[in-house]
């Protein structure tokens, strides 16, 4: 190996080096690890005032469900949420990045940021990365130039639409969208229809499921409604509660409070000097 | 006038008869069914193209076709195989009709019959290459049942082939209730196709409904459905967003 003065990496996309390493691992038997996908319903619907954004809260691993009540809306700006729908990781990271980005740039201008910077930011990422970064999102806000609805898939094509649906629940959820849809819903039928959508894809997808988390978008206000929806309670819950067997005796107790471990220190003058 | 074509690799040449006698793949396909019990009987509904890969090459095939006195026969997939099996039944009608006992097949009948043509067809590698769905009315009892090209067969109030498993499923799951008058059913599959329309590529706005009720099996006139792209988002969609798409 030759001894280069500064070996910089190329900027933006991917660098293939570790892939002849990986094919020969696999070939030798290791198994690559299962990324968690959050096999999912995302939607949003632009009604009067504004925009609404509606996810379920299952994140899979294959077949299993690695997290019962995740949270796929993401924030953006006070303005402007995003919904993820794809490998959680990729969708995680992503919004958070541009989130950033939009908090840097709101600095920078000193305006509100607008939902098509956002869609720029994204898509731009998106494309450079080719589709490997496999994220698929429903980008939805509220700017000085009204309420807008964008749909981001993971190699970087945008599309701008009243309504919208992703993920593997989009077609359950697009059927209800299709049939009851119509212009200038007010506030409450848009998010019975946002709600009615998502449940639509939690009992006909296998990939969705759990709760209905839903995110109303005005000018000058948003609402996020955690488990706006819980349609899938635990119905059998014993109502002894949990009681252990006799035999466990409680020989001895002792409580530690964590609090009194914990030093403060004041630091006064320039702290933070390394 | 012959012309021969050059086979490069001579075990092409031994296996040519084997493998050209199994299905490989569906050419000319007819898109999804969409069926539901009401209260008379049973309401199907698909559309009339027949798609030759992505080129609609067919635009007035009729996919469902009565079977007997009691029942009726929808099936997407290869147009081909669904000819092949009305052969099938043809002659199994025949025959029935052949013992003149007054007694005649009904739906369930037919279904089990189907079942085991399918499994069978499908466990020598060759299999009819379509999801059949299967309605009847025998003695005042409904029956809607449906088999795939790999024989996975069972009955229930309401079936969808295709695409309509996942974009007309979740209407119908929802909206579906017992005792459907005509008018209702009609504008339950109405909206069940036309969210097909709007969202399967390989759907035409023309389209037959079937009923099927114990008087026997009408199938409609082709008609197409009204849709609607009046949305103003749809009128200038980048008003917002210059520059993007």
């Amino acid at each position: 190996m030759s001894q280069s003065a500064v070996d910089v990496p190329a900027k933006g996309g991917f660098s293939y080096d570790l892939c002849k390493r990986n094919d020969m691992l696999i070939q030798k038997g290791l198994k690559a690890p299962s990324f968690l996908k959050t096999g999912t319903t995302i939607v949003g619907l632009i009604f009067k005032d504004g925009v609404i954004l509606g996810a379920d809260t299952r994140a899979t691993e294959g077949p299993i469900v690695a997290d019962k009540n995740c949270e796929k809306i993401h924030y953006m700006a006070p303005n402007i949420y995003c919904c993820g729908a794809g490998t959680a990781a990729d969708t995680e990271a992503v919004t958070d990045m541009v989130s950033s980005q939009l908090r840097l740039h709101r600095y920078q201008t000193g305006r509100d940021s607008r939902v098509i910077t956002a869609l720029t930011l994204l898509k731009k990422h998106l494309f450079s990365y080719q589709g490997h970064v496999s994220a698929a999102l429903v980008l939805g806000g509220v700017d000085i130039t009204g309420p807008h609805l964008h749909t981001i898939y993971p190699h970087g094509s945008t599309d701008t639409l009243p309504f919208a649906t992703m993920g593997s629940g989009s077609l359950a959820a697009m059927s209800v969208f299709e049939a009851k849809y119509k212009e200038g819903l007010t506030r409450d039928e848009g998010i019975k229809l946002v709600a009615e959508a998502i449940c639509s894809g939690i009992f006909n997808d296998l990939g969705s499921g759990s709760n209905v988390d839903i995110c109303v978008i005005t000018k000058g206000n948003k609402e996020y409604l955690r488990n706006y929806m819980e349609p899938n309670p635990r119905t059998y819950v014993s109502s002894n509660g949990y009681s252990f067997t006799k035999k466990t005796e409680v020989l001895r107790t002792k409580i530690t409070p964590l609090k009194e471990r914990v030093e403060i220190i004041e630091v006064t003058g320039e702290a933070m000097e390394e | 006038m012959t012309f021969t074509i050059p086979i490069d690799n001579g075990d092409s040449v031994k296996n040519a008869e084997a493998d050209s006698q199994r299905t490989l793949y569906p050419y000319v396909t007819g898109t999804s069914i969409v069926a539901i019990k009401y209260k008379d009987g049973v309401l199907m509904a698909s559309d009339m193209g027949g798609s030759y890969g992505s080129t609609l090459r067919y635009k007035n095939i009729e996919r469902m076709k009565a079977i007997g006195k009691h029942s009726l026969l929808g099936a997407s997939g290869e147009i081909s195989d669904f000819q092949e099996i009305l052969r099938y039944l043809d002659e199994l009608v025949l025959n029935d009709n052949m013992w003149d006992d007054g007694n005649s097949l009904g739906p369930k009948e037919v279904h089990n019959y189907l079942t085991r043509v399918m499994y069978n067809r499908r466990n020598k590698f060759n299999p009819l290459w379509n999801t059949l769905v299967l309605g009847g009315v025998k003695k005042g009892e409904s029956y809607l049942g449906m088999v795939s090209m790999i024989g996975v067969s069972f009955e229930d109030n309401h079936v969808a082939t295709g695409f309509g498993n996942h974009l007309a499923r979740p209407i119908l799951r929802d909206e579906w209730h017992a005792d459907l008058s005509f008018e209702e059913g009609v504008k339950l599959l109405e909206k069940c196709m036309r969210v097909l329309l709007y969202r399967d590529r390989s759907a035409i706005n023309k389209l037959q409904i079937a009923k099927i009720t114990e008087e026997g099996v009408t199938v409609s006139q082709p008609y197409s459905l009204k849709t609607f792209w009046e949305f103003q988002a749809f009128h200038n969609p980048t008003a917002g967003a210059q520059g993007s798409w």
